[in-house]
């Protein structure tokens, strides 16, 4: 491994694999011991030359040595990813952030969206012992992904993964949140993680902490540098890249802009 | 007895000579009552400037290898209006509100909207050395220096700061112009105009292009300029440039500053450097026996 390699620089990879998740949804895959490596919640600045760069959650590989970036394409820098070909360079830098303080015994593990990935690398580090139910929410039948992965992963653990999609059209009718409450109301988990839209997040937080229950979101936030200096991910006090990406539901249920604001490129406050 | 690190620049007075420069952190009230928590003497705000601005698409910061980074953030800031309503509420950390601006109409209309705040001082950005028609660019205008500062200081009672870099004109002539004109001191210097090309792409990093260099690099540097100005000056001087350590901070107390501003050390020891270095401060003077910080300010000129 490249231990050497100071993270702060941004190091160029190319990429070797793109798979379609969903219309919208790629993964591209890439060699890089430091990223195959990082810790679940952990996130790379990924540039893409002439375009942007942005705040990415690091995607897991089958292989080893490998890592990847799971994107939607949604704004312009996002986009610009998604569009990346295979043999196409990339700057990354880091691993940032912190990571999730995995409990043992039961665990619910709740994603929406991209928020998956952090869930995906967390099911990396589950003990056998583990009894896991993973959630995934989804607006539809066709922007579902990593169900399969899910239960791959969980090969070895008594485990359920339950998809829900907004509109019906596949797994369950209805918000992954109303899930979380009905599950969180018949089982005491040890821990609950979650990712995804923050309203999704504050809600599974809600209905977690408010029975006592561990629970620890990983947010997400505009970034420009990813090292404490700029300011732009701030949620109240707190700085999503230094002091996150993951916390508690203690904390998060004490910060006043959590699940309420976000700040825009200007730093304004803006309603979610 | 314990030394007392409280410091006087010029009319202002902090109880910690150690602020976060302009630029850094400063979009959250939330924010400054930590780093004010965590040690720092006051905060120094995101430059401001009439209208709220979006800066520059990423990247906009550069960690260059052998230490310090490289940004053009782009002077990104919820304008002075929003950013008035925001601090408002402030009543306990000292804020030194950074302006940005082309006329003097420009500082003139954002100090009336932080007439209800709780300001320590203005620290006027004639330095920014990445950003089109303000900054340097005004900097480097001595008419325009003498006007926005003389605007500045006949619009109001609360102390004014120039922050002055490397530009065109010499800094020192900007800085005598500044004094000519009335402020209360200088902060020396703002970040250096820079660049970073990658090799494999074979482009500029910054989607800006030029950024400006802050960190260890520039502390050199920054210190001969504070040494320059205190020895040609007689004006109460804030040094800035590359601060990471409590030695980097006697450095510059002894070459004339009566406090310093530090912003890249963050990125590389977070917030616990506030206290760090004020810690080291503080043995520093019991070991040479100061009681006040003012005891060693200027030192290193007299031999």
């Amino acid at each position: 491994m490249d231990l050497q390699r100071n993270h702060n620089h941004t190091t160029i990879v190319t990429i070797e694999k793109v798979i379609d998740e969903t219309p919208t949804v790629r993964t591209l895959v890439f060699s890089d011991d430091v990223m195959s490596d990082v810790l679940p919640g952990q996130f790379a600045m990924v540039w893409i030359p002439g375009i942007n760069e942005l705040p990415m959650s690091v995607m897991i590989s089958d292989e080893s040595g490998k890592a990847a970036f799971t994107v939607r394409k949604h704004g312009e820098s996002s986009t610009g990813l998604f569009n990346v070909k295979v043999g196409e360079k990339i700057g990354i830098r880091g691993p940032y952030g912190n990571s999730f303080d995995l409990k043992e015994g039961k665990l619910l593990l709740v994603g929406g969206g991209t928020g998956l990935v952090p869930m995906m690398r967390l099911l990396t580090h589950v003990r056998p012992t583990d009894d896991v139910t993973v959630l995934i929410g989804a607006k539809s039948k066709d922007e579902v992904f990593f169900e399969d992965l899910a239960n791959r992963l969980l090969e070895k653990n008594a485990h359920q993964v339950i998809v829900s999609t907004d509109d019906g059209s596949y797994g369950e009718k209805g918000f992954v949140t109303d899930l979380v409450e009905k599950y969180v109301e018949q089982t005491k988990f040890d821990g609950v993680y979650v990712c995804g839209p923050e309203i999704m997040m504050y809600k599974t937080v809600q209905s977690a902490h408010s029975r006592g229950i561990f629970v620890q979101a990983s947010l997400e936030r505009m970034m420009k540098c990813g090292v404490g200096i700029c300011g732009s991910c701030c949620v109240g006090e707190d700085l999503v890249c230094k002091d996150g990406t993951v916390f508690d539901g203690q904390h998060l249920s004490e910060n006043k802009e959590f699940g309420k604001f976000h700040r825009n490129k200007a730093g304004i406050l803006e309603n979610y | 007895m314990e030394p007392n690190i409280a410091t006087s620049i010029g009319p202002i007075q902090l109880d910690r000579p150690v602020m976060l420069a302009s630029g850094i952190l400063g979009i959250s009230l939330d924010v400054f009552n930590r780093l004010y928590r965590s040690g720092a003497g006051a905060v120094v705000t995101k430059s401001l400037s009439t209208e709220p601005w979006e800066g520059y698409p990423n990247p906009t910061i550069f960690s260059v290898n052998g230490g310090g980074w490289i940004n053009a953030v782009g002077l990104s800031n919820p304008g002075a209006e929003n950013f008035a309503k925001m601090i408002e509420p402030n009543k306990d950390v000292p804020i030194i509100v950074s302006l940005v601006g082309s006329i003097p109409e420009d500082f003139e209309k954002m100090v009336k909207e932080f007439q209800n705040c709780k300001v320590t001082a203005y620290e006027l950005n004639l330095s920014c050395p990445h950003v089109a028609k303000v900054g340097l660019e005004v900097g480097d205008d001595p008419e325009l220096v003498k006007k926005i500062v003389s605007t500045v200081k006949n619009s109001t009672n609360v102390p004014v700061i120039a922050k002055v870099g490397l530009g065109t004109t010499h800094y020192l002539k900007t800085v005598g112009t500044a004094i000519d004109s009335g402020i209360d001191a200088i902060t020396a210097i703002n970040t250096v105009r820079a660049m970073a090309i990658d090799v494999e792409t074979q482009r500029p990093i910054l989607s800006n292009k030029y950024g400006g260099l802050s960190g260890t690099p520039i502390k050199p540097i920054a210190l001969r300029c504070v040494y320059e100005i205190s020895s040609k000056y007689d004006i109460p001087i804030i040094g800035c440039g590359g601060i990471s350590t409590w030695e980097d901070a006697i450095e510059f107390f002894l070459a004339g500053a009566s406090a310093i501003q530090l912003g890249s050390a963050i990125g590389d020891n977070w917030i616990d450097v506030f206290n760090e270095i004020n810690n080291g401060i503080s043995q520093y003077m019991k070991k040479k026996n100061y009681s006040k910080i003012e005891e060693m300010i200027g030192l290193a000129k007299k031999s």
